[in-house]
């Protein structure tokens, strides 16, 4: 227990007296995490529309594909990320490995699916003439996606959620891809994991108090959109 | 070339779903500001035809005209959606204000913000929800939701109207003003349209023409009364509602009438038939008169009315139905007559009742049945 409020108390200082490291790692986890979740965004939305609007051979399948793809397990992410970007390997010549960038790609592949799961679900759960409605507004194929991403967006905003909740918290993967580097490349999981692994549980603690606050935080601002935006 | 004054016309249409023929239409026509209707049961294929008319429902066979120029490479799709308007049953409102949902289709083809709001004011006050304008559209009652719907499709002044049962969901109170209101619009502003239901009285009230379907076929095509009082076959008159249907033998032939042996009855009916002939007799009920018994049949039984068909009658059954009573008769063959609750207390309508029953020959719709 005294760990415990050790820990708040030295949390509470970190963020009071403006520790330029804790600062630095809160920072990059946002600028990586929010990245991430920026480009699964883009990625999931436009490929899980077009898997709920198209039939094709297989569709089940790749629904399938998705369903299990949003239960990835980031270790096994971030070793595929790392044997992709090894230096002998097919993406070796970008030199990404041991970078924010590759924590971004990695992270990317985590969020995606869980974007593209819930976007699939959200444009599924659209009655089915609307899209003819749409159409027969004289909507453009474009113009017909967009207006059901409008129509979807409340549940958009939970895939928003659910994708940036997945990746701050991910510690796997950023690990093996990011290499948890002082000022280059550590976030808040992999400096608490390795805080607690040398036994400094006050700042592993500090640090765990940090990240939970900045998901709450970040939650709590979608949560507000989402929640003005219902239907009166 | 398509039909000079067809705005909209269907050649071959067909569409096939899982094998089985959901359309067949060899040939559909819509004039410039005619109001069409598309009435059969459930399953006859009148919602995918509107469909397949509104290029909606794809693959179908077949090819589409409008104003003359084939839909696809002679009208862009696009092109031909942009000039039509669809109504559901379901209102599928979009999750915004009435106003918004009203401006959709507008927006939609790039329209500038001020004559939107000069459009979207003048369709809302047509359908008489000028005041819901900022209401968000969840929160509409199912009236006022298909008032958004048809506001929103009348805004970008379709040149060609399809409604697909859109008071199918509503309450008679609702449903009844809103009929109103979308007859005036349509006759004032000469709209061409579409219009899908399985209400014979709707379709009779707002169409200029009637095509009854079945089993993806139009069975008949034609101006209300053509098709309620000569229906072209059994289907067609069970459906619209002919009331009495009576299978008979051609008697006797005249130059303009024929006697037709209908049971131990005989039954004048106007047109020419062989002698001999199997036919089936339909006989709206609105077509049949009752009268008390006395006075109204000569001693040797015939007629002295100008109706060539008066037989004496029992009432077998009374039926309120809403603004009317239907009673039915047993006058040697079955029949059925459509009255008021005014002549009902008049004529003391009542089960084993004796009335004076008769129709004009006129009344009597024959179908040569072999």
């Amino acid at each position: 227990m005294e760990l415990i409020v050790e820990g708040i108390r030295k949390a509470f200082w970190l963020l009071v007296t403006g520790d330029p490291e804790v600062i630095g790692i809160t920072l990059l986890s946002l600028r990586v995490s929010g990245l991430a979740t920026l480009v699964s965004l883009v990625i999931g939305v436009a490929a899980g529309t077009l898997v709920a609007l198209t039939r094709f051979p297989g569709r089940g399948f790749v629904v399938s594909l998705i369903n299990t793809g949003m239960g990835l397990p980031p270790v096994v992410v971030g070793l595929f990320v790392t044997i992709l970007l090894w230096r002998s390997g097919p993406l070796g010549f970008l030199g990404m490995l041991y970078t924010p960038g590759a924590m971004i790609l990695a992270q990317t592949v985590i969020a995606t699916p869980i974007v593209m799961g819930i976007t699939l679900a959200a444009m599924q759960q659209l009655p089915k003439k609307l899209r003819l409605q749409i159409l027969a507004l004289g909507a453009t194929r474009l113009q017909l996606v967009w207006i059901l991403t409008k129509e979807a967006r409340l549940l958009l905003l939970a895939a928003v959620m659910a994708g940036f909740g997945g990746v701050i918290s991910e510690v796997g993967a950023s690990i093996m891809v990011g290499g948890n580097i002082k000022g280059y490349s550590r976030v808040l999981t992999t400096a608490t994991v390795m805080e607690a692994s040398r036994g400094n549980f006050d700042t592993a603690i500090a640090l765990g108090i940090i990240l939970l606050v900045l998901a709450f935080a970040v939650n709590l601002v979608l949560t507000h959109i989402q929640q003005k935006e219902r239907p009166r | 070339m398509s039909r000079a004054g067809a705005v909209i016309e269907g050649r071959s249409l067909r569409v096939i779903r899982g094998g089985s023929v959901i359309v067949d239409v060899p040939s559909l026509t819509v004039e410039e500001g005619e109001v069409l209707s598309l009435i059969g049961p459930n399953g006859a294929g009148k919602t995918t035809l509107l469909q397949t008319v509104s290029y909606l429902t794809k693959p179908f066979e077949g090819d589409l005209f409008f104003r003359g120029r084939k839909v696809g490479p002679e009208c862009p799709v696009l092109t031909y959606r942009r000039a039509i308007a669809m109504v559901f049953q379901e209102p599928l409102l979009f999750d915004a204000t009435v106003f918004e949902n009203v401006a959709s289709g507008l927006k939609i083809r790039g329209m500038k913000r001020v004559p939107i709001r000069q459009a979207v004011a003048e369709s809302l006050s047509r359908f008489g929800i000028s005041h819901l304008s900022d209401r968000s559209a969840r929160s509409l009652s199912g009236g006022e939701a298909q008032r958004t719907s048809l506001a929103r499709a009348f805004a970008i002044r379709p040149d060609i109207l399809l409604l697909d049962e859109p008071f199918a969901s509503l309450d008679p109170r609702s449903r009844e003003p809103l009929i109103e209101d979308i007859q005036a619009v349509v006759r004032s502003t000469g709209t061409t349209a579409v219009f899908v239901t399985h209400d014979l009285m709707e379709s009779v009230r707002l169409s200029d023409r009637i095509a009854v379907m079945d089993r993806g076929r139009i069975l008949q095509a034609g101006p209300p009364e053509e098709v309620l009082n000569a229906p072209v076959d059994e289907f067609v008159a069970s459906f619209v509602g002919a009331g009495t249907m009576l299978k008979g033998r051609i008697k006797k032939s005249g130059p303009d009438t024929v006697t037709v042996s209908v049971s131990d009855r005989e039954v004048e009916s106007a047109g020419f038939f062989p002698v001999g002939s199997h036919v089936i007799l339909y006989i709206r009920p609105e077509n049949v008169t009752l009268s008390a018994q006395a006075g109204t049949i000569r001693e040797d039984g015939g007629p002295v009315t100008s109706a060539r068909n008066v037989f004496p009658g029992t009432v077998t059954r009374v039926t309120p139905m809403g603004f009317y009573q239907k009673v039915g008769l047993d006058c040697g063959f079955p029949l059925v007559s459509y009255v008021t609750m005014q002549s009902r207390e008049l004529l003391k309508l009542a089960e084993g009742r004796r009335v004076t029953v008769s129709f004009k020959a006129t009344a009597v719709h024959v179908i040569r049945k072999d």
